[in-house]
This record gives C-alpha cells, sequence and structure tokens, in this order.
C-alpha cells in the first residue's frame, strides 16, 4: 500500500514538473495545480496512511494524525489563490505582451479582434 | 558624560554647515569650526585628569547582545590624535575656505570633513572593538566622498573608487580579526582586550587573527603592498590631501597598531612581519617620491615612506621605538600638513603641480617659498627642525634592535638608505619649485595667498622648528601621556637635540651628505629608470576590476539569460542535487515499518490518478482535454484523502476541485485553446529526464517516510482537543483554535490574493474570441433553461448545506473553509445560469468588503481575548440548552471560523465573479461609468 501510494505521489510530481518546464503560461499553471496535488499528498502521508480513523475524538481509539491534515487542509485552499493568482497572471501578460509565453516578451504575433 | 560630546560635537556639526550653507561662505566656515573647537577644548579640558594617572572611560549598552557598547576612553594615546585630528581639522577648514573657489558646495565639503572627523575621533576614543570597527568603515566611506569630491572628474571617481575598495576590503579583514581577537579575549571591552596579552599569544588562532588585523592596517596606512591607492587618492581636493593623506587617515592603521600593541604585539611574528613590511614600505615610498613630478605625488609617496618608517619603528616594539613612533606621528603630521598646504597653494596660485613647469617661484612667493622649506628640511631630517629628532631616534632604534639575528646590520642599513632618499627628494622638490630658473611660464601670473589662506601653514611650521629647538618644553608632556597608554607605565625619557657624537649622528650626516648628493645624480637615474617603462598601479587595478565585470556579467547572463524555462530546470536541478544527497545518506530506502494491506479499490484509484496524471501530460497541447483530465486527478486525490481517514480534507478538495475547474476554464476562454510545438526533441527529453528523476526522488522519500515510525505532536491534540477546545473534530480544531494563529495568517494570504486578481483584472484588455479553436461559433444561447431552472432550485439547499457544514465543523467533518467554499460555488452557479447582470442586480453588493470582513472577525475574535487579560486567540467555550434543541455548544472558536468563512467565500468570489465579468460588457474597473464611457469608444 505504502510503495503504491508513494509511486503515485512521484508521477504526480513528476509529470506536474515536466508541465512546469514547459514554455507556454497554460501548460505551466496545469503543471502547479498537478504539482500542488503532489506536495499536499507528500505532506497528507507524512502522519502515516489510516484506514477508518478519522479524527472525530470520541474516547480513546486509533485515529489518524490529525496535524498533517490540518496543514493540508489550508494548503489545499492556498494552492487556489496561488493557482488563480497564476492564471490571471497568464492572462494580463497575454493581454499586455500579445502572447502566452512564459518568458514575456513582447511579439508581434497577430493581433486577433480585441474589444 | 565629557567623553561622549567630544565625539557626539562632531557629530551634530556635520549639520552645521548643510543648514548654514545659505547664509553666506564666511557664516558657514565660521559655524562649522565652533563645535570641533568645543571638542577640542573639551578633549585638553580632561588632560590635567589623565596627567594624574587615569584613564577616562564611559559606556551605555548599546547591542549587549553582540557586545557592542557605545563606549569611549580617552587617554594618552587618544588626546594625541584627537589633538592632530581637532587642531588640523580646524586649520584644514580655514585653508579651505580659501582653497575652494565659490562655485562649488562648500557645504557639502565642510559636511564631508566634519563628517571623517567625527569618524577619526570615534576611532580614536573607541573603548570597545566592535565600536571601533564601526568608525573605522565610517572613515573609508566619508573618505570615499572627499576623494571624489570632483565627481566630475574621472580621475577623481577612480582614485575614490581604489581607495574604497582597497581600504574597505580592509576594513572587512580587520573585521573578522577583530571577531577572532574578541572570541579569544571572551569580551570586546578594550580594557579586557589590552590586559589579556598572554591569552592571545597562547592561542592557537593567533597567527590569523595577526594577519587579518594586520590587513586591516596596512591597508588604510598604505603599507607595502597596498600603497599604490594613496598616490591616487591625491585627485582630491588639497585639503582633503593635507588633512586625510597626511595627519590622519592614512593613521588610523598605525593607531589600531599602537593601540592594540600591548595586547597583539608581544611575538616574534609581529615584529618581523611589521618591522620588514614598514622597511620595505619607507624605501617603496621614498624611491618613488624622488621619481614622481607631480608636487602632490611627490608628497603621496613620501607619505608612504614615512608611514612606513612609524610602521618599522611599531614593528621594532622597544619603549623607546614607540616613543619614537608617536613623536614621529607628531612630526610628521606637522610637517606633511604643511607641505601640502603649501604645494596646494602653489597649485591654487600657478595652476599647475607639475615640477618640470615650475621654477623661480622664490621671487614671487618669498615667504611660502621660506615656509615650504623649512617643512621640507624637517622632513628631511635637517638639525634643529622636528623631524631630525624623531628621524635620528628611528636610526638609533634600527641600530639597537636585536631582530633580524645574524642580519641584524641590515636594519640600519636600510634606515640610513631611506634617510638619504628622503634628503634627494626633499631637495629636489623645493629646488625645482622655488630655486631652479623656470623652463616654461605658469599658467597663472603667481604672487603670494591670502595671509590667512597662509596662516595654518605659518603655524604648522613654526610648530616645527620649536618643537626642534626645544622639544623637551614642547612635546614631553603629550609623549609622556601617550607612550604611558601604549606601554602602561611612565617611561623615563629625555627628548633632546645633542646625544654627542655617536652611531646614529653620523647615519644622520651620511645621509645628508649623500641625498645631496643623490640628487646631484638624480637627472641620469631618471633617465636609467625610463628605459624600463612605468607599469602603473591604476592600469592593474583598474584592469582587474574590469575583468572581474566582465566575467561577472557573463557569468549573469548564461545564469540569467531572461528564459523563465532556464531558471526553472537550473532551480529543479539544484534540487534534485541536494534532495539526493540526502538520499545517499540513507542506510536503506525501506524502513522497519510493515506495509499494509493492498485491496482493489486501490490499485484501481491509483491507476486512474496515474492515469490522469499522465493523460494531463500527454495531452497537454489540446488545453481543454488536459483540463478534464486534471479534474479526474483532483477527484481522485479528493477520494484519496477520504480513502485515508480525512474527511475534511476530502470535502475540502473536492471543492476547491469546483472552483479550480471553473477559474480555468475561464480563464482558458481567452488563452489560446491550444500550445503549440516548440520544444525541440533534445529539449523535451531533458525536461523528462529532469522532472522523472526528480518524481522518484520524491517517491523515494516519500517511501521512505511511510515505511518509518515516526514521533508525532499529535498526541496533544489528540488529548487536548474536547478538555482544551470544545471540539470533536480534532483537524478542525487545530485550525480556529490550537493553530488559529496560522489560519489567520492564511486567510489574510487569501484575501490578499483575491484582492491582488481584482487589481489584475482592473482594465485588461483581452482577446475576446468569438469562436473556439476550430472555429466553431459559442452558442447563441448563453443561459440554458435546465442549468437556469436546477440553479434556483440548487442555491436555497447548498445556502443550506453550507450552514450546516459550517454549524457541526467544530465536532463532526465540516467547518468554516468547507462551509465557505460551499457557498462560493453555489453562488458562482448562479452567476453561470444567469449572468452576471441578472445575479448582480440580485446580490448588489462588492466582495472586496466580505472577504476583509471575515479577516477582520478572526483577528478581533483574537483581540477580544486580551479583554480578558488572555494571550491572543485564546477560545473559550459553554454548553448551552434550549428547549426543543436540546443541548449545544457555543465556542470563540466558531466566531472565528464565521471569519474564515467570510474571508473564504469573499476571496473565492472575489477572484470568479470578476474573472466571470470580464467575458461581459460588465468588466470591473473603478466605476461603470468610466467602463461604459470606455465602450462607446
Amino acid at each position: 500500500m505504502e510503495s503504491l501510494y508513494a509511486i503515485t505521489t512521484g508521477i504526480l510530481t513528476a509529470c506536474g514538473l515536466f508541465l512546469t518546464l514547459r514554455g507556454r503560461s497554460f501548460p505551466v499553471v496545469v503543471g502547479l495545480t498537478l504539482l500542488s496535488y503532489a506536495v499536499n499528498l507528500f505532506l497528507f502521508s507524512m502522519g502515516g496512511l489510516t484506514t477508518n480513523g478519522a479524527v472525530i475524538v470520541d474516547g480513546p481509539g486509533d485515529y489518524a494524525d490529525p496535524l498533517p491534515q490540518a496543514l493540508v487542509l489550508t494548503a489545499i485552499v492556498i494552492g487556489f489563490a496561488m493557482t488563480a493568482f497564476a492564471v490571471i497572471l497568464a492572462m494580463r501578460a497575454r493581454g499586455d505582451m500579445g502572447n502566452d509565453h512564459v518568458d514575456g516578451r513582447q511579439t508581434d504575433e497577430p493581433r486577433e479582434e480585441r474589444r | 558624560m565629557t567623553l561622549l560630546w567630544i565625539v557626539l560635537l562632531p557629530l551634530l556639526g556635520v549639520l552645521v554647515p548643510v543648514l548654514t550653507e545659505r547664509r553666506g561662505r564666511r557664516f558657514c566656515s565660521l559655524t562649522t569650526a565652533l563645535l570641533p573647537a568645543l571638542a577640542l577644548l573639551l578633549t585638553l579640558s580632561q588632560v590635567p585628569d589623565l596627567a594624574a594617572g587615569e584613564t577616562l572611560r564611559f559606556a551605555v549598552e548599546w547591542i549587549p547582545a553582540l557586545g557592542l557598547d557605545l563606549a569611549f576612553r580617552l587617554d594618552g594615546l587618544s588626546v594625541l590624535f584627537n589633538i592632530l585630528i581637532l587642531g588640523i581639522g580646524l586649520l584644514i577648514l580655514l585653508y579651505a575656505h580659501y582653497y575652494l573657489s565659490p562655485e562649488e558646495p562648500f557645504g557639502r565639503f565642510h559636511a564631508y570633513l566634519i563628517l571623517f572627523m567625527t569618524s577619526m575621533v570615534g576611532i580614536v576614543m573607541a573603548d570597545n572593538l566592535l565600536l571601533l570597527w564601526l568608525f573605522w568603515e565610517m572613515t573609508s566611506l566619508s573618505s570615499f566622498l572627499l576623494i571624489g569630491f570632483w565627481s566630475h572628474q574621472s580621475d577623481a571617481r577612480k582614485g575614490a573608487r581604489m581607495a574604497l575598495t582597497v581600504t574597505g576590503a580592509g576594513g572587512l579583514a580587520l573585521l573578522a580579526g577583530l571577531l577572532l581577537l574578541g572570541d579569544m579575549v571572551g569580551s570586546f571591552d578594550m580594557n579586557v582586550v589590552l590586559s589579556s596579552a598572554d591569552v592571545i599569544l597562547a592561542d592557537p588562532r593567533y597567527p590569523m587573527m595577526l594577519g587579518l588585523v594586520l590587513l586591516g592596517a596596512f591597508t588604510k596606512s598604505a603599507q607595502f603592498p597596498f600603497q599604490f591607492w594613496l598616490p591616487h587618492a591625491m585627485a582630491a581636493p588639497t585639503p582633503v590631501s593635507a588633512y586625510l593623506h597626511s595627519a590622519t587617515m592614512v593613521k588610523a592603521g598605525i593607531f589600531l597598531m599602537a593601540r592594540l600593541h600591548p595586547a597583539i604585539a608581544g611575538s616574534e611574528l609581529w615584529s618581523v612581519v611589521v618591522t620588514l613590511v614598514g622597511m620595505a614600505t619607507m624605501l617603496y615610498g621614498a624611491w618613488f617620491a624622488l621619481l614622481k613630478t607631480d608636487l602632490k605625488g611627490i608628497l603621496a609617496f613620501s607619505t608612504v615612506s614615512h608611514l612606513g618608517l612609524i610602521t618599522a619603528l611599531l614593528g621594532i616594539g622597544s619603549p623607546m621605538a614607540i616613543l619614537a613612533a608617536l613623536f614621529h606621528i607628531l612630526n610628521h603630521a606637522t610637517f606633511k600638513g604643511a607641505l601640502f598646504m603649501s604645494a596646494g597653494i602653489i597649485d591654487h596660485e600657478t595652476g599647475t603641480r607639475d615640477i618640470s613647469k615650475l621654477g623661480g617661484l622664490r621671487r614671487a612667493m618669498p615667504v611660502t617659498a621660506l615656509l615650504m622649506t623649512l617643512a621640507a628640511a624637517s622632513m628631511a631630517g635637517v638639525p634643529l627642525l622636528n623631524g631630525f629628532l624623531s628621524k635620528e631616534m628611528f636610526f638609533t632604534e634600527t641600530v639597537d634592535a636585536s631582530l633580524l639575528g645574524g642580519l641584524g646590520w641590515l636594519l640600519p642599513l636600510l634606515a640610513t638608505l631611506g634617510g638619504v632618499l628622503s634628503v634627494a627628494y626633499s631637495l629636489r622638490m623645493v629646488h625645482a619649485v622655488f630655486f631652479k630658473p623656470a623652463k616654461t611660464a605658469p599658467p597663472k601670473f603667481p604672487h603670494e595667498p591670502p595671509w590667512l589662506m597662509r596662516a595654518p601653514v605659518v603655524l604648522l611650521v613654526i610648530l616645527c622648528v620649536v618643537v626642534g629647538l626645544l622639544p623637551a618644553a614642547m612635546a614631553t608632556g603629550l609623549l609622556d601621556l601617550a607612550t604611558q597608554a601604549v606601554l602602561g607605565e611612565s617611561l623615563d625619557f629625555h627628548l633632546a637635540i645633542w646625544h654627542g657624537f655617536n652611531l646614529p649622528l653620523a647615519m644622520s650626516a651620511i645621509a645628508l651628505a649623500a641625498g645631496i648628493m643623490l640628487y646631484g645624480i638624480h637627472p641620469s637615474i631618471r633617465r636609467f629608470v625610463r628605459q624600463f617603462g612605468i607599469t602603473d598601479a591604476r592600469q592593474i587595478f583598474e584592469g582587474s576590476i574590469q575583468r572581474l565585470v566582465v566575467r561577472s556579467q557573463a557569468l549573469t547572463t548564461r545564469m540569467e539569460n531572461g528564459s523563465l524555462q532556464r531558471y526553472m530546470s537550473l532551480l529543479l536541478s539544484a534540487a534534485l542535487l541536494l534532495a539526493t544527497l540526502g538520499l545517499f545518506d540513507l542506510p536503506h530506502l525501506a524502513g522497519s515499518r510493515a506495509e499494509g494491506e493492498l485491496d482493489g479499490m486501490l490499485i484501481v484509484g491509483a491507476a486512474l490518478l496515474i492515469f490522469g496524471a499522465v493523460g494531463t501530460v500527454v495531452t497537454h497541447r489540446y488545453r481543454l482535454i488536459s483540463l478534464l483530465m486534471l479534474s479526474v486527478v483532483g477527484l481522485l486525490v479528493s477520494l484519496t484523502f477520504a480513502r485515508f481517514s480525512a474527511p475534511d480534507l476530502a470535502l475540502t478538495q473536492l471543492s476547491v476541485e469546483v472552483v479550480t475547474m471553473i477559474l480555468l476554464m475561464l480563464a482558458l476562454f481567452f488563452l489560446p485553446q491550444k500550445t503549440p510545438r516548440e520544444s525541440s526533441a533534445h529539449r523535451t527529453i531533458r525536461d523528462i529526464a529532469l522532472a522523472s528523476s526528480l518524481g522518484m526522488v520524491v517517491a523515494s522519500l516519500n517511501y521512505a517516510v511511510l515505511t518509518r515510525e515516526t514521533e508525532s505532536i499529535s498526541s496533544f491534540f489528540l488529548a487536548n482537543s474536547v478538555p482544551g477546545g470544545g471540539g470533536h473534530n480534532v483537524v478542525n480544531v487545530i485550525l480556529v483554535d490550537f493553530r488559529g494563529f496560522d489560519t489567520l495568517g492564511e486567510i489574510t494570504v487569501l484575501a490578499i490574493a483575491g484582492l491582488a486578481i481584482f487589481k489584475l483584472l482592473n482594465r485588461l484588455r483581452l482577446f475576446m474570441p468569438h469562436s473556439d479553436g476550430e472555429g466553431r461559433v459559442w452558442s447563441p444561447d448563453r443561459y440554458p433553461m435546465i442549468l437556469t431552472s436546477i440553479s434556483q432550485w440548487l442555491l436555497p439547499l447548498a445556502l443550506l448545506v453550507s450552514v450546516f457544514i459550517f454549524l457541526r465543523g467544530h465536532n463532526q467533518p465540516g467547518g468554516g473553509f468547507i462551509a465557505g467554499l460551499v457557498t462560493a460555488v453555489a453562488l458562482i452557479l448562479v452567476y453561470m445560469a444567469r449572468g452576471v447582470e441578472w445575479t448582480q442586480s440580485r446580490l448588489d453588493f462588492p466582495y472586496q468588503p466580505v472577504a476583509i470582513g471575515g479577516v477582520a472577525v478572526a483577528t478581533l475574535t483574537g483581540l477580544g481575548s486580551w479583554l480578558f487579560g488572555r494571550p491572543f486567540l485564546t477560545s473559550a467555550f459553554g454548553h448551552f440548552k434550549l428547549p426543543l434543541v436540546g443541548e449545544f455548544e457555543l465556542a470563540t472558536a466558531m466566531l472565528f471560523d464565521l471569519g474564515v468563512y467570510l474571508a473564504v467565500v469573499g476571496a473565492t468570489l472575489m477572484i470568479l465573479a470578476n474573472l466571470g465579468k470580464v467575458t461581459t460588457p460588465h468588466r470591473p474597473s473603478k466605476d461603470t461609468q468610466t467602463a461604459t464611457s470606455k465602450e462607446k469608444r
């Protein structure tokens, strides 16, 4: 179980990183999202993988580690804010530069109709 | 307190010229002189106390954690230097008043000069090693400003830069040395340091410390091989050269050696290194002084030479040598100050400083000629002038020194050689300027300067003569105090002109006779030397600086070529390297913990997850498909959380997944639908290799952690959640209670991100495609009927659900984050189904205040606990009973969670609703009026 989990995290990381190395902004944003999934899974697993141990405390019992869960919960929300910021920055860059390349250089790409 | 004022008065004096500059030049100069003069008087007023054998000290704690105190001391050495710094400084102010032309910014000049004066006073009075270093750096900086004062001249700029580079680098070495010294002794307090010579000399780090401290002193005092900056600093206005490069700054290194002499000088290493460096510097300087034709150049090299002489004396280090060194510091300051100012007068009057163009000036400027001749004679060591006395003491010490063993005869020989050279260059300078007939007429017709401009020179030359004639009466008191400060005990000495016929007298006689002869043959020497070609120190220095700049630029452009992809791959390679190194340290990858059972669900889930992730990558050029693949991954991640006992995470992930998809879809509307194929095969292979190696590293790390037993602090949270936080859902209690401060930070970040996005979207001009990538026109049915009807039913239901999730959050999966996201999704659905216009007419409020209000509610809840005298964010809870509802619980954490809820709703809607508005004519802008007027245009 643990090895499968680790392999999945690894593959998610690799896929996310490959996309962040691309040259256009949208794949980079998608890659960042993928990477944040991987990071969240990784952090979450720091408390160990527990089955049927949701931390709704009611007397002593075999509970999952609540601390990584709390950390990951906020990380998910912040991750959304970051993705949103990145993608809107990408839109802005396209609006100002005329292309969606990550290097942000102005090009003379034929402009589409503007409003 | 008086001690503090001696430093503080000049410091305040820095402001005076700046404030009085507009009131006229005379007023400005006079008021500027006031505070330093007061400081000088204060110094002198302390002398009686000192004579009684006290060392005056003053200390206030400044940064005790670093051992840095605002501590000053006044002993004989400080008094000697204070008199030099403040006394000559005042003379220089008077001189500069006449020297600078009226259009120059004299207020600024005076301010720099006084700033420099303050830092020198600070060095000589500092009673703490770190404080001393602080003032040391201040002298480097203020002298940079002074040397580069004529910043329109390239020479001045380069000279200033060179001086700063050399002395600044020396300053860093000195800092390291002083830190080492303080570490050996255990204190930065000067008294402690000076009295722990045994500890210091026995420490194995002594040679390194000595090297670093001497590096600082040698660079500052222009000792060989760092002497090259001083002649180039002569690009400064002459008052600066006279002040910094004869009397004060270059003596700072010598002062440091004298100050630390009791602590660090007691080794053979010190004697040999310092003496030899001093001797080498003395000869080097004297030799080049003979060859230079620029008046200030000659003086600069002669200064280098005399500094070497003093350094050599400090290296020899016997009590009489120390006395001779201090005496020569005093004498050199008087005659060299007079010479520099005379050189400035000649430059000022004739328009040139080149002695090959000057000549016969004794007729035009008889008084200046007399003064300069006397000063130069003192420099050459002619009897009955003060230079003779200290130079003869130097000769005596070289004869008596027990250094270098069998080669001990070398020191007197070299000293005599130095004496010969200094006679020759002094004679040459005076003869060429005043007595030799001029070959060409000088650029300006020379005449005597105003008497007040000459007054400082007159005063200094009178001192030269009087001290030379009556040394015992004039200098004994001050020197007694100063030697006492360095040696720690009173030295019995008698200054006299005549010591009988002895070896030093013979050396002086030889120096005079041979010097005159050397001057006679010096034209042929100059011709001989000219064959070698001159390597200018500045060319070497500038060349190496330029090479450094070129190389670092090349490196920068290699590293930073403006390509984000390049940075990313560099960053990832570095991460890969570091993480791999970490993995190498593990003995085995797998730990001791047994693996859990695999079941079919897990395998299918993992397979789907991997499929989604790989699919996202493979289809990444077709952006919409890639996005759909990404959503598969998101959903499965949410299921993973559910599977591994994290219902809160599963709920959060699910709702975030929904808003993320809406966000990316909206964004994709404005971005190209396809990614062009750009990467070369080579690049693609490289990226795959990099990404997959990092993936493997992450997988290995993850596996390594998962198979090991981990110590967790979570038992505390599990145990205290119900009794301490009043909630059964530990994750929620951690978020709103135990780690509430973190959560407050995170919702603040969320709100800030929302605001930043709002601002980015403001007046965004974008392509508005009317068709998709394949050219299919968008459906004209913007608000499909089914969606509209369903959303209408869904909204109240969803809101009800979110209230439910919010309320139960403390005890069951749920809470402010999830409830906020659910509410946001419900509202967004209405936007999508009905359009901005319809929704806005019904939900007529901006979201920014909601988000900010949420953060405010959370903060105020935290602050509320202060009212009850508890720390920030302390929670309280109680159980209440209501009829019908039964027992329920209220906690302040609930209020905090409400803040979280509002912040999440506000920020999410701020992002999505505003982005959505971009797709319609209702774009976000400052107000709708300007937006519509833009539409018309």
